[in-house]
C-alpha cells in the first residue's frame, strides 16, 4: 500500500504532504507539516486541544483522517492571528489570564473563533456549551468565558 | 507499510464493489467520530474503510410533500441549523444534537450513529419514535427498513457486509403532530445516555393523542420500540392517569444491566420518568402546532 499523496489549503497557503491511512489530520499537521501548535490531549475526542477548523466547521483534527483532508481549507492556531498582529480572541485570553499551562489553549482558541465567526453575540450559557468539548485543567473555565465574552463584545464595539 | 486501505468511491455502485470485494474487515465510514476511536483503542483492526462522504445523495437535507430525506452522513451540525426539519422534527435533531460536542457535531452522522449500535445511541429512539426508515443500498439494489431493524444488539447490525445505509426517511407528518427526546446522564453535556427516551405523537383538535410511539435507548441490548406506552397514549390526553400508564409501560419494557453509569433499578425508574416528560413535551409542541 502505497502511502497517500494530499493537497489542501491550509491557513490559507497551498499545502501538501504524504500519509498513512490510519494517519489522522492532527498527525499529518504536527509530524508531516511541523505545525506543532494544535496538540493531542486525548486522541479520542473528548478534549478538544486538537481543534481545527475545516471547510468552515469545527472539528477534532484526531477524529479526521490526514487522506480525507484532500481538497480541503483548513484552519489551525498558527493561522488564527494576523501576522504579528494578534486576533481578539488570543489578546483577550492574554489579558484575562485564561491560561495557566497553556496546553489546551489552541484548542480553545481555536473553538472561541469558530464560535464568534458564526455568532459575533453569544450568551454565556452559549458560549459555555460551545466549548464544553474543549476541557482544561488548569483555570476552572471562568477566565476563558469571561476572555471570550469580552472578545465577542469588543469585536462588535469594532465593528 | 501500512496494510490498512482507504478509499472514497463517487459512486454507490463502486462502494458496494469494493464492500464486497473487501479482503478482511472493511468498515464504512462517514464522519468517523466513532470508528477512528476504536481503530485507535485497538478494538477494531480494519483492513479497508470506505468513506462514504463523496457519494451523491450522502450529505444534506430535502424535503418533498412533507417528507424528509436525510443523507446519511449529514452531520450533527448541518441536522441542527435546519430551520425546516428543526420545526417538523424537533425531537430528532434535539437527540443527534446531544451527541459529543461542538466538534464531534461537526463530523458525527445519524447513519455513524446507528450503524456503531451502541444500546446508548442518542439518535436511535428519537429515529424509531419518529417511525424513521433506513434506505439501504447493496449488491441487489435499494431496499428500505425501519430504524429499529438495524441494530441487533451491541455493535452487531442487520446489514450485509456489503451493504450501507444511504439516506433515512422522515414520514410526512399530520397537523398537530410533534416529538421530543430526553436522556438522563449525571452532568449536562458530554456524556453516555444513563437512560434515554423518544416520543412522537399526533393529537386530534381536542387534544386526543390519535397516533404515538414511543422507543427507549441504554436500556436494553438494543433500542426498544415500546408500543404498550404508545397505545397507553392513544386515545388520551395526557392526564395523570394515561401517563401512568406510560411511566408502567416503558418501566415494562427495560431489560438493562448494570454498569458505572446506574443500575438496573435505577435505570427502569428512570425510563418510566423520561417517557412520562418527553410524552408531556411532545404533546404540548404538536398543541402549539395546529
Amino acid at each position: 500500500m502505497s502511502k497517500h499523496h494530499v493537497t489542501a489549503t491550509i491557513n490559507g497557503e497551498p499545502a501538501e504532504f504524504l500519509c498513512e491511512t490510519e494517519n489522522t489530520l492532527l498527525d499529518a499537521l504536527r509530524d508531516q507539516l511541523r505545525l506543532t501548535g494544535t496538540k493531542e490531549g486525548c486522541g479520542s475526542g473528548d478534549c478538544g486541544a486538537c481543534s481545527v477548523i475545516v471547510d468552515g466547521r469545527l472539528v477534532c483534527s484526531c477524529l479526521m483522517l490526514a487522506v480525507e483532508a484532500e481538497g480541503k481549507t483548513i484552519q489551525t492556531i498558527e493561522g488564527i492571528a494576523d501576522g504579528e498582529k494578534l486576533h481578539p480572541v488570543q489578546q483577550k485570553f492574554l489579558e484575562h489570564a485564561a491560561l495557566q499551562c497553556g496546553f489546551c489553549t489552541p484548542g480553545f482558541l481555536v473553538a472561541a473563533k469558530a464560535l464568534l465567526d458564526r455568532n459575533p453575540d453569544p450568551t454565556e450559557t452559549e458560549v459555555r456549551y460551545w466549548l464544553a468539548g474543549n476541557l482544561c485543567r488548569c483555570t476552572g473555565y471562568d477566565k476563558i468565558i469571561r476572555a471570550v465574552l469580552d472578545t465577542a463584545a469588543e469585536m462588535r464595539a469594532n465593528a | 507499510m501500512s496494510a490498512l486501505s482507504y478509499a472514497a468511491p463517487s459512486t454507490v455502485q463502486d462502494a458496494i464493489g469494493l464492500l464486497s470485494g473487501a479482503k478482511g474487515i472493511a468498515k464504512v465510514m462517514s464522519g468517523g467520530t466513532d470508528l477512528l476511536v476504536q481503530m485507535k483503542m485497538g478494538r477494531l483492526k480494519a483492513d479497508l474503510i470506505v468513506d462514504t462522504k463523496k457519494l451523491p445523495g450522502i450529505f444534506g437535507i430535502t424535503e418533498s410533500a412533507g417528507v424528509f430525506t436525510i443523507g446519511a452522513a449529514t452531520s450533527g451540525a448541518q441536522l441542527g441549523e435546519h430551520e425546516g426539519l428543526k420545526a417538523a422534527w424537533p425531537g430528532v435533531v434535539e437527540a443527534a444534537n446531544l451527541i459529543g460536542s461542538t466538534q464531534v457535531q461537526g463530523r458525527a452522522s445519524l447513519a455513524g450513529n446507528l450503524c456503531n449500535a451502541s444500546p446508548a445511541a442518542d439518535s436511535v429512539p428519537a429515529m424509531i419514535a419518529a417511525g424513521a426508515v433506513a434506505v439501504i443500498v447493496g449488491p441487489n439494489g435499494q431496499r428500505e427498513a425501519p430504524v429499529e431493524t438495524i441494530v441487533v444488539g451491541p455493535g452487531r447490525t442487520s446489514l450485509a457486509k456489503d451493504e450501507f445505509i444511504l439516506q433515512f426517511r422522515l414520514p410526512a407528518r399530520p397537523a398537530r403532530s410533534s416529538d421530543a427526546y430526553l436522556r438522563f446522564i449525571p452532568r449536562t453535556e458530554m456524556d453516555i445516555a444513563v437512560v434515554g427516551c423518544g416520543v412522537s405523537v399526533t393529537l386530534d383538535a381536542q387534544g386526543v393523542c390519535t397516533a404515538a410511539r414511543v422507543a427507549l435507548g441504554a436500556v436494553a441490548p438494543t433500542q426498544v420500540l415500546v408500543t404498550a406506552a404508545a397505545n397507553a397514549l392513544i386515545g388520551h390526553t395526557l392526564d395523570t392517569a394515561t401517563l401512568a400508564a406510560v411511566d408502567a409501560a416503558a418501566r415494562a419494557a427495560c431489560n438493562p444491566i448494570t454498569d458505572k453509569r446506574g443500575t438496573i433499578d435505577f435505570r427502569i425508574k428512570i425510563a418510566g420518568v423520561l417517557a412520562r416528560r418527553a410524552a408531556k413535551i411532545a404533546y404540548d409542541r404538536a398543541g402549539a402546532r395546529a
